[in-house]
């Protein structure tokens, strides 16, 4: 256990520099690229001089890059109240809050139907290995991982919308959000064919994991011997083989879910008109908004590293042997 | 050392491990299918000016609005005003499933979407392959010194892969690609144009050298203390004949396994970048702009947005079919990132 903390402990450390250094990175991708001047973005088109030295000085735009970089992060983190640079006044922070339930509500109820139905998959074509449905399992397997998620959105919404929306599809609500506090029925019911959507891109991909590892699972020596001692084929497969194949499953999904909340999920958000953090932060690109770029895009990193570190630890905590490496 | 051997031991000798391999995939059922419908779309697209130029006569960059066809023996024009909403837009003709007159109907300029879907076609394998190429190639360098070089060295990569590791793969290319798209890309001496389709390239191959990179390190840190390698080192050959002729076999089957999954990973980057029209600038055309275009009209003629999405999902299939076979001849343990 105290190595494991002492790994836990390192493993942060190194987390926290990971999202250092993605501060620095993005804060030179935007400030420091050749060519690439805020100023005249923010001016607009055709600018005379003097209102570029202006916008320069009133944006603090002229002060060397390591005290910009310094300033932009005190005010997003200390004092946190960074400002909009597009729509000065607009605070950055409350924009993020803001954004982030009608992401996490995406990608949770996702998660929950890509998982359900990729374990029940995966299992399925590891025990009918060899069977017709294990090809057709893996058929839908690569369809998910070849689909273009925003072509997928917009089918979907072609289907619900216009096609059958005056048949089968008449109960399907017009893109957008609605609160979970403000109408739990209307939530869920604007929030079912995006969750499906991008459900339907991630389930194959954990099926296929999952089968690969149920099946090498199944000859290990320890199925053996569960066998040996008489044990039911189904205690076997839930209680021996797919305990130990879901680790990898797992780690996975730490990856995906961190990446997804983080703003992984702004084809979909875009698509079907839901205001989270992906959006956001495709809105704030397209105008080169540079503090809100900074705040969304280190939320996002927030999340990646958080769930490589819990993924790590995770790791270690099962398997003795990643501790040391 | 093996033309001198005598010819009777050459006679017995194995066939070897590429030999093999493309035994397996020619005995492989669904990777041939996958290879024949890839050709297909290769050659299709590659033939786009022959089909704009000698059956559909027409240029599919050029604007046609006000531009006539014939449907049935009647003339009738390209695009006709919208009769719903405030009448403002344009509805353009839909599928005639006539070659020589807008075989996949017009988009909203009056183009022809077909010929613009074989030129879309070579955009976006050119891309793709392209940027999948350059990333395994890059990757693989970058995985084969950090994993042999150590210490330091090993320490700085690592670290730089892990931040672009940490960074989601769409905000990053989106990223880089808002801000090169205003004035292109100059480092040193590699300029390119900022409406180059050598950007995306650029900016996909860059976004991908960690998936390569990392698993080619960790076999790297294998083979270093394998006895051959040891043994290498021992007998003092110098360090690029050894990572040349000893690491270097060792690590190419997996890179080369990675080729066409990462063919299939750009080419749907790409799409999604042009789809958010931060990926292919026009004048050129690629399956993910065409989408893009389409979107105005998905409600009346959804083929503009359908058919290539269709072609993207299809060539993207074909590519990762393609893909398993070839991981499943050379290197069945390749893995990348989430274990696809």
């Amino acid at each position: 256990m105290r190595l494991v903390l002492q790994f836990a402990v390192k493993r942060f450390g190194s987390a926290l520099l990971v999202m250092f250094a993605i501060s620095v990175l993005v804060f030179l991708i935007f400030f420091a690229t050749p060519g690439v001047d805020p100023a005249a973005r923010i001016a607009g088109r055709n600018a005379d001089p003097a209102t570029l030295a202006q916008v320069r000085h009133s944006f603090g735009l002229d002060r060397p890059l390591p005290v910009r970089y310094l300033l932009m992060m005190r005010h997003l983190l200390i004092d946190r109240d960074l400002e909009s640079f597009v729509n000065r006044g607009s605070r950055v922070i409350p924009q993020i809050v803001q954004a982030t339930p009608v992401t996490l509500s995406l990608v949770i109820g996702a998660a929950v139907i890509w998982m359900t139905a990729g374990l029940l998959m995966g299992t399925a074509a590891a025990t009918l290995r060899g069977k017709a449905a294990d090809p057709l399992i893996m058929l839908v397997g690569v369809v998910g991982v070849s689909l273009p998620a925003y072509w997928l959105g917009e089918v979907v919404n072609l289907i619900t919308q216009k096609q059958l929306h005056d048949s089968v599809f008449s109960w399907v609500p017009p893109p957008g959000y609605v609160g979970l506090a403000k109408d739990p029925g209307q939530w869920a019911l604007h929030l079912l064919f995006p969750w499906l959507t991008l459900a339907l891109l991630y389930a194959g991909i954990y099926a296929r994991l999952l089968r690969g590892e149920v099946i090498s699972a199944l000859s290990e020596d320890y199925v053996r011997t569960a066998r040996a001692k008489g044990l039911s084929e189904r205690r076997i497969l839930v209680r021996h083989a797919l305990r130990c194949s879901l680790i990898p499953v797992v780690s996975l999904f730490g990856l995906d879910f961190g990446a997804l909340v983080g703003g992984a999920a702004l084809l979909t958000e875009v698509v079907f008109g839901l205001p989270g953090i992906g959006k956001l932060t495709y809105d704030a690109l397209q105008n080169l908004d540079l503090p809100v770029i900074m705040g969304t895009v280190l939320y996002a990193a927030f999340f990646v590293v958080l769930a490589n570190a819990l993924v790590d630890i995770l790791y270690a905590r099962l398997d003795p042997r990643a501790r040391h490496a | 050392m093996t033309a001198t051997l005598p010819r009777l031991r050459e006679a017995r000798r194995s066939p070897g491990p590429w030999r093999t391999a493309a035994g397996d995939l020619l005995h492989n059922r669904a990777a041939l299918a996958a290879a024949v419908v890839l050709l297909v779309v290769v050659v299709a697209s590659l033939c786009a000016p022959l089909y704009a130029a000698h059956i559909a006569h027409t240029d599919p960059f050029q604007s046609h609005v006000s531009g006539t066809t014939v449907v049935d023996g009647k003339t009738v024009p390209v695009l006709t005003p919208s009769s719903t909403g405030l009448g403002l837009g344009v509805t353009p003709i839909g599928p005639t499933w006539d070659p020589a007159h807008y075989f996949l109907g017009a988009d909203n300029q009056g183009r022809d979407v077909m010929a613009r879907l074989l030129y879309g076609g070579r955009t976006s394998l050119f891309i793709g392959f392209t940027a999948a190429l350059i990333s395994c190639a890059v990757g693989t360098v970058v995985g084969v010194v950090a994993g042999y070089a150590g210490g330091a060295v090993d320490a700085v990569i690592s670290r730089v892969l892990d931040v672009i590791w940490a960074f989601p793969v769409y905000l990053l290319a989106i990223c880089l690609s808002v801000v090169l798209l205003t004035n292109g890309l100059r480092l040193g001496p590699l300029t390119v144009d900022a409406g180059s389709l050598w950007l995306p390239v650029a900016i996909i191959a860059a976004i991908y050298v960690p998936y390569i990179a990392r698993p080619l390190r960790g076999q790297v840190l294998v083979l270093r203390n394998k006895e051959f390698i040891q043994a290498a080192i021992g007998s003092g050959a110098p360090v690029p004949r050894i990572l040349r002729r000893e690491v270097l076999p060792n690590v190419l089957p997996t890179a080369l396994v990675f080729v066409p999954l990462m063919t299939a990973l750009a080419m749907l980057t790409e799409s999604a970048l042009s789809f958010l029209s931060v990926g292919v600038q026009p004048p050129d055309a690629s399956w993910g702009t065409i989408i893009e275009d389409g979107l105005g009209l998905l409600y009346t003629r959804p083929t503009v947005t359908i058919a290539p999405g269709l072609l993207i999902a299809l060539t993207t299939a074909a590519l990762n079919v393609l893909g398993d076979g070839v991981r499943d001849a050379l290197d069945p343990g390749a893995r990348l990132r989430g274990g696809v």
